[in-house]
């Protein structure tokens, strides 16, 4: 094992980290450059806590080792007050009062993001589909599905 | 107990008000709730309000239970009345801070929206009042509002913990990030109560940001920590540990030879919970009108999405942890005897749970004793103990496994006669010592392990509840709803059984067959029947399965409509009728019960049972044991509060025991089947 300084662009912002190439980027995110929006759910992306925008793409961070994170955007929970459709799922969040413990709700935004950038207006298949690996135990489920279809609406 | 205000309320010169909650927020809601009834009868200004967590400390006590604590969903019952008159009494300070300013009579003067208004066009806010306030004595009696005059109460108030959870900026249990922090994992026996016997960890210790490697007492049993300055650094160097465990003289549990034993002691009467009538009626009733149904429950693991954490830094004389305990006195008196320290010599932080369920906070405070262990060995620097999603799987501390017999006689009305039950299951709370085994054992058995069905409010003329505790070796302990999660599955899939024997509507035949005296029972079933009536015209591929439960004396009762989709039970709406008295927030309430309905659902998802094999737990992650996804959850719940001005009752855990029943009773509509063991099979039809 030999450290590597890795250049990563997160929300926007060059930053440099030196760490072992395994360790995952959902730890570098939160341990050496202390974002811990991004979440530890399950280490194996079956629950969705992790989940980031890499090159554009919903990614679970826990799967992605730094050696192959190469020169793609990492976009997290942090950056989603300055993403236009980030915001409106944000609101929609708030105005739904989704939450409860909170801790898979990161996970469940950047998911949800992603799906409305491509589709503006998902079915319960799109929703199911998109956000059927995001685990939520304190059972929000009926409330994010409302939540995604007000965001929907405000995007059509 | 006196609960001075200036332990719960800080009024702050901008004119924010900082309300102390008294009990770990872990999303049930409470650290918006609590303000809120604070708020209400301070005649503060919501926009104004700020929860804070209060640390572990005896005027955060729980006044009703006597010890600080989340569980039974006590939150809002046992402090509605402390909250209220918390608020009360400030308020009445302020005022008479404002009086005395005026010169006038206290009782010439108004609040509202955190003004005092004075006879004479006077006005002061309270954050300028708040330092005479505080020179006031605290008055022993205050008049509290009539329902009628709430402001807040009874609002739908969205969540003050909503934006930072939704923006990252919430922090967790493990989201804590000190000055020097390490991080620990543990390497724990494979069989529960095994012994590291040696272990070699040189290839370990060449994983750069190694600190130390050691070994550390486990309640039962040893481990060993790895402590690194990186969770990686930690998970790879315990990956390359090389241990030798001694399990000599270690019970090894396996799940399929405890369903048999658990089998065979349910066909002999155990301890008698409750007896009422002839309990021998049974055998008098003939064949063709008995029913003998076995039930089978396994051990469920609480799967929070925030693992199990803990931080502890010892200095010495003293040490300060960081914890998202339910039980903080148990975590802490844990911390204070490895560390050989008073417990008020631990200063004890309480921060925002990622769900907890009932596992984050036991009796014998292990995850504060493992972490204080951890910390003892590296003075001065603070150590963050962290479960992995495996460790928290594999853990232990699971919903007991359940074996009931019920054989139950029919009269020729077509309803219950006789009613013989036999349950087989552990208890965590007999032989721990705790105050509330006195309250629960009675003759050597756990209450929990009966509760729902040994207090039916269904009234069967000949009927007996009593228990087993087999001491399996498998450790259990509390999962939300606890006894309830097992026991209203018996009796409301035999109750619809009987309904559709006699070809009655399933909710007239719970009306008919609950207590004339139980009057909030009565009224939620009637509510179902109200707002439930599109049962009526379903399509004949999907049935409408009902069910009720009433824990701790908040009575729910539910219609879930399902299909059968990839031989799945696909839920595509629920109706809930509650009857929980005054209903503080009828958000939260909402939200509670749409989530404790998905937390139900728990019991029925394929991957939802922790099985034991040789003494190994055989679930790891989330591939193997799986909570429910989205496509489990009902597409759609409606809820439906009575309107009450009774003192509000339980909420967190009152919905999870009903939706498993629900989804079985409407399945035996659509397939002709009883489903008896839980989980369901993986494919259904």
């Amino acid at each position: 094992m030999s450290m590597t300084t890795y250049h990563l662009r997160v929300n926007g912002e060059r930053k440099s980290v030196t760490v072992d190439p395994s360790t995952p980027l959902l730890w570098v995110l939160r341990e050496d450059l202390n974002m811990t929006g991004t979440k530890y759910g399950c280490g194996i992306g079956a629950c969705g806590a992790c989940t980031v925008h890499l090159g554009g793409i919903a990614t679970r961070s826990c799967l992605v080792p730094m050696s192959l994170v190469g020169d793609r955007d990492v976009v997290t929970i942090e950056g989603m007050s300055r993403d236009p459709i980030g915001r409106i799922v944000q609101e929609a969040w708030y105005d739904k009062d989704v939450v409860q413990c909170g801790y898979c709700q990161s996970g469940q935004i950047m998911s949800v993001v992603a799906l409305l950038k491509s589709n503006h207006k998902p079915t319960d298949a799109n929703i199911e589909e998109s956000l059927g690996g995001n685990l939520c135990r304190c059972g929000t489920y009926v409330r994010i599905r409302e939540a995604v279809k007000s965001a929907a609406e405000k995007l059509a | 107990m006196q609960f001075p205000p200036d332990a719960f309320i800080h009024i702050r010169p901008d004119g924010r008000i900082v309300v102390m909650v008294n009990r770990i927020e872990i999303g049930q809601g409470v650290s918006t709730a609590l303000p809120m009834i604070l708020a209400d009868e301070m005649d503060a200004d919501w926009s104004q309000i700020d929860a804070e967590s209060a640390p572990a400390a005896d005027v955060y006590r729980d006044p009703v239970a006597q010890v600080q604590m989340v569980g039974g969903s006590f939150s809002i019952p046992h402090s509605f009345q402390q909250y209220r008159e918390l608020g009360g009494k400030m308020r009445a300070m302020l005022v008479a801070a404002a009086a005395d300013r005026w010169q006038v009579r206290p009782e010439h003067c108004r609040t509202e929206k955190s003004v005092v208004y004075g006879p004479n066009n006077q006005s002061a806010r309270y954050a300028d009042l708040a330092s005479e306030a505080a020179r006031k004595s605290v008055p022993d009696k205050v008049r509290l509002k009539d329902p009628s005059e709430f402001r807040i109460i009874g609002t739908k108030v969205r969540r003050l913990d909503s934006k930072a959870k939704c923006d990252g900026s919430q922090k967790f249990g493990l989201d804590l990030n000190l000055p020097g922090m390490l991080v620990a994992l543990l390497a724990r026996p494979p069989v529960f109560g095994g012994r590291v016997k040696s272990v070699d960890d040189r290839d370990a210790r060449t994983v750069a940001g190694v600190r130390d490697i050691f070994e550390i007492p486990l309640v039962k049993g040893t481990a060993v920590a790895v402590v690194a300055n990186r969770f990686w650094a930690a998970k790879q160097a315990r990956d390359r540990l090389k241990i030798d465990w001694d399990l000599s003289g270690v019970e090894r549990a396996d799940t399929t030879e405890l369903r048999s034993a658990f089998k065979e002691l349910a066909g002999k009467p155990g301890i008698v919970a409750v007896n009422r009538g002839d309990p021998s009626a049974f055998d008098a009733i003939a064949p063709e009108n008995r029913i003998v149904a076995d039930f089978e429950f396994p051990y469920l693991a609480h799967a929070s999405m925030e693992p199990l954490n803990m931080t502890v830094r010892f200095d010495g004389d003293r040490a300060e942890a960081w914890s998202t305990s339910q039980l903080p006195e148990s975590d802490r008196a844990g911390i204070a005897d490895i560390l050989g320290l008073p417990p008020e010599k631990v200063m004890f932080h309480i921060g925002a749970a990622g769900g907890a369920f009932g596992r984050k906070g036991t009796l014998d405070g292990h995850l504060g004793r493992e972490a204080a262990a951890i910390a003892k060995r590296i003075r001065g620097t603070p150590i963050k103990l962290v479960y992995t999603r495996e460790d928290d799987t594999q853990g232990g501390y699971y919903r007991p496994m359940v074996h009931h017999r019920v054989e139950l006689g029919v009269g020729s009305d077509g309803m219950p006669n006789a009613w013989r039950q036999v349950v087989v299951g552990d208890s965590f709370v007999k032989g721990s010592g705790s105050q509330w085994e006195g309250l629960l054992v009675h003759n050597g058995l756990d209450f929990l392990l009966v509760e729902g069905s040994a207090n039916t409010r269904y009234v069967i003329p000949n009927f007996q509840v009593s228990g087993h505790h087999p001491n399996a070796k498998v450790r259990v302990w509390s999962w939300r709803s606890v006894g309830y999660s097992h026991n209203m599955f018996v009796v409301e899939t035999l109750i619809d059984e009987l309904a559709m024997r006699a070809n009655a509507d399933p909710i007239a035949y719970r009306l008919k067959l609950v207590d004339p005296d139980a009057k909030k029972h009565r009224v939620a079933l009637n509510l179902l029947a109200e707002r439930g009536a599109w049962r009526s015209s379903l399509s004949s591929d999907h049935a409408c399965g009902i069910a009720f439960s009433d824990y701790h004396d908040t009575p729910m009762a539910c219609a879930a409509d399902v299909s059968i989709e990839n031989g799945r039970p696909r839920i595509h709406r629920v109706t809930v009728a509650v009857a929980c008295g005054i209903a503080v927030n009828p958000l939260t309430i909402e939200n509670q019960v749409q989530g404790g309905l998905v937390f139900g659902i728990s019991q029925i998802v394929p991957n939802g049972a922790i099985t034991v094999k040789d003494g190994r737990v055989q679930q790891r992650n989330f591939d193997t044991y799986s909570p429910p996804y989205i496509k489990d959850a009902p597409m759609a719940v409606d809820v439906h509060i009575v309107p009450s001005t009774d003192p509000p009752t339980a909420m967190g855990e009152c919905p999870v025991p009903l939706i498993a029943p629900a989804v079985v009773n409407a399945l035996a509509r659509l397939t002709g089947k009883r489903y008896r063991t839980l989980p369901l099979p993986p494919t259904i039809g």
